[in-house]
């Protein structure tokens, strides 16, 4: 039978209709700590924690912060949550409960208790070290403040929630929390639940995922739920058959060498995985939505919604990564440059998952990300480049740039990579193939940044380069 | 007894925050059996006439209750104060105009009964952007002008005559608790409405003039707000009147939230501005006389953008004397949403207005711009263009030189000149910015307020006051207020929710005031208990109390305050408007990369003055919200509309960006102006809600600033505000080039 473990408590999903969000569930039982304030993963006040595998061969589990908005709560069925309410209560606070309240962390208060989640989670992460790597984004506990980078505040300008988050001491032995990390995450749970809308499955194989495909060629395929979440909250969207892929085995295997990343791992766990093995991956990461949507979307979610400005198509198409789709009759390969056939139009075919992507070795030398956005964090670029050089004895032997944001698909910049290899990588070079990606694509007007801007940052990406690696 | 006033107290409800424990209204849901849905049917035209509006559709959908149009309107199908303001219209006058609502057993049967609901419009044509509203001439309500002095002589024999225009965006809210209401009516047709609103009193108003019923048949609380900034001032009236008539019309509780997407394309936002102007210096540098024309963006209908107005009029001086001055206003009428109250209420727009032409202006005069604004700011003796003598103008030099000393900013700006003379592609600036702002309602009968103290007779106290909160603290005051004047400690005081049956005819909780009016009524309150405890025995207060009681000694209080000293002609411009201005200095320093115009905001510093304050945790928070608030709005927030169709493009989270962690500056250093007593404001306090918003020209000028070091020495810079990195990247493009004479 399917249910949630809440703050504890047991909890059944029977009666929960398909489309109900975790966040409406939770709030149905009660809890209403966790609030809406956007309904698309933007502001955090929904966040709440989830037991996830910690990445160690699943012996042991982190606790996550997601926004419990975009997730279905059917998508919950046999995991843990624990939410404000399960940190502490007024008369016996959590430590994070504590120095947020001390220091005049709260304000309004609305969007205090998913602060508490998302900083809950950093407080619990297994490798949070005072390593005197303190700087404006690390407190001296190790607390990384990308961890709140997915929850706004309105109030109160952040400063004593930052400080709040730097005086965090480490858990107590004790502390239930920091105990259960030790033991590994629940397992997914098969799942299948149906009201009079729509129907969510959960299969316990990619085996059987490709078949329920196959049966149904215009499933919704789920994973983080970062996308089709927006859909049903913002749009209406109500998916009549939903086959939620993101904890199949088979989709979250992933190796070093061969590169080779499982589609349906997130972010933050591909991140994890990787461990800097992929620089210009690491230039990507910070600058990637937020830590929440990190901790649910999935590396094949953001090429399978195949958004001309998602921000990983530039900096896979500069590595020329290759995906190996799967469906019901087999296996097959192809080249991310060749996979994105018009505006959210793919190679995809009904029926047909993406199962991993590929990064070929030996990986370029010189790399760069640039992504242009109003906000820093938790922001959707309106241009993205990716570079990746191979300079030998002084010349550009390879070079593969993708861009996002400047046509209906991303793109490589392929007049750009020509105009590069073969010449000394000088600084002419680099202003003569500026000029030259200035012109690629058809960039276009709207609320995020003009035409003139897109093109003019295009052409800036090189001369930032050039400046970079010369300074 | 330690006084509780000057307590760097944790805000009241802090442990009800963290903890998920402090209930919002929307968390009433759960608590409030047989509820219905509330969900709006918006028009997709920004004017247009509703020639058919079908609601049958909408009852063929499984769980829809009931479709709410203008014939059920019982009272005045109006929620304004100014009968301009259809609750449902049958000319639609934005896109996203609500033209009915439907009522479901869920939210989803709502909203599917909405989506079947069918309407025809007749599309009329429409004005959108303010440009197209001057052009056109299309303008509302009055027409004010500030005047002293002789603008014409004093520009014709100036040594520097310049012109401009400054346009500056407005701002969405974006409290993080959209609008919520919801209504219940009792055994005896009493309707209590449960909302998020700064003005319970005139929600309570305007629920029961739609109702066609009186005030004392409505009762409206307002918990706690998540958030409010002026965007639940006059906004809130409406969506409680809805909920109230379905009430009323189902006999069942009604519950309205707007969704992110609802609240952003239905509700008012901070006006947008457009400014044209004449200034003139002498040779000196100092302000002789400036001539401005300021038009803001009032939307569909007035709601308060002229009382928004009349502050930006009364706020274009900022902190410097100029002898003579014309500011003349008008509001345009333009079909978007009603522009509204936000945080500074015209005053941060009136006061861009000169920072933005002192910017553009010091490098034309070749007047370092720290040294232009210090040499003009106000002296004892001078009087503000409305009249008012302006009091206490030293402290507006004290904060700037403290933070200039705190600040190190002389060594910082030759650090930032070392540093950009060494670095062709990232630049930085620095800047210094005054604040004057004034305290007080410009409407002199909003500066009353009430408040109702119980002393029980175990000696614990409740209190009541007319103010809401919002998380600005306002409940942390009083509760301290009340423990300091009644001479007991925190812990015996108690605060109960915001209700218009406990204290009538409130003020909104605006203008920054609500500490200073309340504050007062509290104390009045208390100081009438105490002088009836005079003389009665009892070694503890607990004594004191018990023995008062059994003398028949009253020992609760409704307590009063208004504002005194204060006047205003409305016709005129002129008065003495204000009780006292708050005060403020900041300096900030940002670094700009050459190559796109992305910036940090590296440091800031700021002194600001709040009086002997109450709270000083509180207080502090305020000062650092309030200024990251401010610098959103003028380097981030992009609110974008199609100025064909009137859709606003920047209606979601993902669209719309407030500032995140990524906009805190790693150095923000907050000090309170010492000596700063405020004499006839409560405990020598002075409101601190809205100034420090106003701090936040700092980091624009310093983005100016750092934007002029990619060009020549001397370069003016005209900023689009806000100074999104797209603006900074095109004002740096200039300056580089060179070719453009930004300031004629």
């Amino acid at each position: 039978m399917a249910e949630v473990t809440v703050n504890g408590t047991t909890r059944p999903l029977a009666g929960t209709p398909v489309h109900c969000t975790a966040l409406d569930f939770l709030r149905g039982l009660g809890l209403t700590g966790a609030k809406e304030g956007c309904a698309e993963g933007e502001c955090g006040a929904c966040s709440v924690l989830v037991a996830r595998p910690d990445g160690r061969d699943g012996a042991g589990s982190a606790w996550t912060a997601l926004n419990s908005c975009l997730v279905p709560a059917a998508a919950l069925d046999g995991q843990e949550v624990v939410t404000a309410e399960g940190l502490g209560d007024p008369g016996d606070l959590h430590p994070v409960q504590r120095e947020l309240a001390d220091r005049g962390g709260s304000q309004c208060g609305y969007c205090t208790p998913g602060f508490v989640c998302s900083m809950a989670a950093e407080y619990y992460r297994a490798g949070r070290r005072a390593n005197g790597r303190a700087d404006h984004e690390h407190g001296p506990n190790g607390f990384d403040l990308h961890a709140l980078s997915g929850n706004l505040c309105r109030c109160t300008g952040y400063r004593p929630i930052r400080d709040a988050a730097w005086a965090l001491g480490d858990p107590d032995v004790a502390d239930p929390l920091a105990v259960r990390r030790t033991s590994p995450a629940p397992a997914p749970a098969a799942t299948r639940l149906a009201d009079g809308v729509g129907e969510f499955v959960r299969p316990a194989s990619l085996a059987e995922a490709l078949g329920l495909l196959a049966g149904h060629p215009d499933a919704t395929v789920l994973a983080g739920a970062t996308d089709v979440g927006v859909e049903v909250n913002l749009r209406g969207a109500r998916p009549a058959y939903v086959v939620a892929v993101d904890r199949l085995p088979e989709l979250r295997a992933v190796s070093l060498d061969p590169i080779q990343i499982g589609a349906a791992l997130t972010l933050s766990e591909v991140e994890r995985a990787l461990d800097g093995a992929v620089p210009l991956l690491d230039r990507v990461w910070p600058q990637f939505a937020s830590r929440l949507i990190r901790n649910g979307a999935t590396i094949g979610g953001n090429l399978g919604t195949a958004s001309p400005i998602g921000d990983l198509p530039p900096a896979l198409l500069a590595l020329e990564a290759t995906l190996v789709l799967s469906s019901a009759d087999g296996d097959r390969e192809v080249p991310l440059a060749g996979y994105f056939t018009g505006y959210r139009e793919t190679l995809l075919r009904p029926g047909e998952l993406i199962r991993s992507v590929r990064v070929p070795r030996p990986l370029a030398g010189l790399t760069a990300f640039h992504k242009i956005s109003k906000r820093r964090y938790d922001d959707i670029s309106s241009v993205a480049v990716a570079v990746a050089l191979d300079v030998t004895d002084g010349v550009v032997t390879r070079a593969r740039i993708g861009l996002g944001g400047v046509a209906a698909t991303p793109i490589r910049a392929r007049a750009t990579e020509a105009a590069l290899e073969g010449r000394p990588w000088t600084e002419a070079t680099a202003d003569d193939a500026a000029a030259v990606l200035a012109g690629e694509g058809t960039p276009m007007d709207d609320h995020r940044a003009s035409a003139a801007y897109r093109a003019a940052m295009l052409g800036q990406s090189l001369r930032k380069l050039w400046a970079e690696v010369a300074a | 007894m330690r006084a509780s006033v000057g307590l760097p107290l944790t805000h009241e409800s802090a442990a009800l925050h963290v903890t998920g424990a402090a209930l919002f209204t929307d968390d009433l849901v759960l608590r409030t059996p047989r509820l219905l849905h509330a969900h709006p049917v918006q028009a997709p035209h920004a004017h247009a006439r509703v020639t058919r509006l079908d609601v049958a559709p909408a009852y063929d959908v499984p769980g829809v209750v009931r479709v709410l149009t203008a014939a059920d309107v019982p009272g005045v199908n109006d929620a304004g104060i100014k009968q301009d303001e259809p609750l449902f219209p049958d000319e639609v006058m934005y896109r996203g105009h609500a033209v009915c609502w439907v009522l479901g057993e869920t939210l989803e049967a709502a909203r599917l009964g909405a989506a079947a609901v069918q309407a025809d419009y007749d599309v009329l044509p429409a004005i959108v952007s303010v440009t197209d509203a001057i052009t056109a001439e299309s303008f509302q309500g009055a027409r004010p002008t500030v005047e002293r002095g002789d603008v014409e002589a004093a520009l014709a024999s100036a040594a520097h005559v310049f012109s401009g225009v400054t346009e500056m965006a407005g701002q969405e809210h974006f409290y993080l608790e959209t609008h919520a209401s919801l209504a219940l009516v009792d055994e005896a047709g009493q309707v209590f409405v449960q909302s998020s609103t700064q003005h319970p009193t005139e929600t309570q108003e305007i629920v029961a003039h739609v109702l066609g019923r009186h005030s004392h048949d409505v009762t409206v609380q307002c918990l706690r707000m998540g958030g409010g900034f002026g965007g639940k001032e006059m906004q809130p009236h409406g969506f409680a009147a809805v909920a109230a008539l379905g009430a009323t019309l189902t006999g069942r509780p009604v519950r309205l939230r707007l969704t992110r997407q609802q609240d952003i394309t239905m509700t008012g936002k901070r006006h947008g501005f457009h400014a044209t102007w004449q200034v003139g210096f002498d040779e000196g540098g100092c302000l002789q006389a400036l001539d401005v024309t300021l038009t803001s963006d009032g939307g569909w209908s007035l709601d308060l953008s002229e009382p928004v107005l009349a502050r930006a009029l009364c706020h274009v001086d900022n902190a410097y004397w100029i002898p003579h001055v014309r500011a003349h206003g008008r509001v345009a009428r333009t079909h978007k949403t009603s522009q509204t109250a936000f945080r500074g209420f015209g005053g941060p727009q009136g006061m861009l207005v000169i920072e933005d032409i002192l910017g553009r202006c010091a490098p034309r005069l070749g007047v370092d711009p720290m040294e232009l604004r210090r040499r003009n700011f106000y002296v004892e003796g001078q009087s503000t263009p409305y009249g008012q003598p302006v009091r206490h103008p030293e402290r507006a030099g004290l904060a700037w030189d403290q933070v200039v000393v705190e600040g190190r900013v002389r060594e910082r700006l030759a650090e930032v000149e070392a540093f950009n003379a060494a670095h062709p592609h990232t630049k930085r600036g620095l800047a210094v910015t005054p604040v004057k702002f004034g305290i007080s309602f410009n409407f002199t009968a909003f500066n009353q307020a009430g408040a109702l103290v119980h002393v029980y007779k175990d000696g614990s106290v409740l209190i009541n006051h007319g103010g809401t909160e919002m998380g600005q603290g306002l409940h942390t005051k009083m509760i301290q207020v009340a423990a300091t004047a009644l001479g007991v400690p925190l812990e015996r005081v108690r605060l109960a929710p915001t209700r218009t049956d406990k204290v009538p005819n409130t003020s909104a909780t605006a203008a920054s005031s609500s500490a200073d009016l309340n504050g007062g009524a509290v104390k009045d309150a208390c100081d009438q208990i105490l002088a009836r405890l005079e003389g009665v025995a009892g070694d503890t207060w607990e004594e004191r109390v018990r023995s008062a009681y059994l003398q028949r000694i009253q020992l609760w209080a409704a307590g009063f305050y208004r504002t005194e000293g204060i006047h205003w002609d409305a016709a005129l411009m002129s008065g003495h408007p204000f009780k006292y201005f708050a005060y403020g200095a900041a300096a900030a320093e940002v670094e700009v990369d050459g190559f796109t115009g992305a910036y940090t905001t590296r440091r800031v510093d700021i002194v600001h003055d709040v009086g002997d304050s109450l709270s000083p945790l509180v207080d502090v928070g305020q000062i650092e919200g309030g200024f990251v608030q401010g610098a959103g709005w003028l380097t981030l927030e992009d609110l974008r509309w199609d100025d064909a169709d009137g859709r606003l493009l920047t209606q979601a989270a993902s669209t719309y960006k407030l500032p995140s962690f990524s906009e805190m500056p790693p150095e923000l250093h907050v000090t309170l102006l010492p000596m700063a007593h405020e004499d006839g404001a409560v405990y020598g306090s002075k409101a601190v809600g809205e100034p420090p918003l106003m701090l936040a020209f700092s980091v624009r000028e310093a983005l100016r600033q750092a934007a002029a070091a990619f060009g020549p020495p001397g370069t003016s810079v005209e900023l689009a505000s806000p100074a999104t990195p797209e603006a900074v990247y095109w004002a740096l493009e200039r300056a580089r080039s060179s070719a453009e004479v930004l300031v004629r």
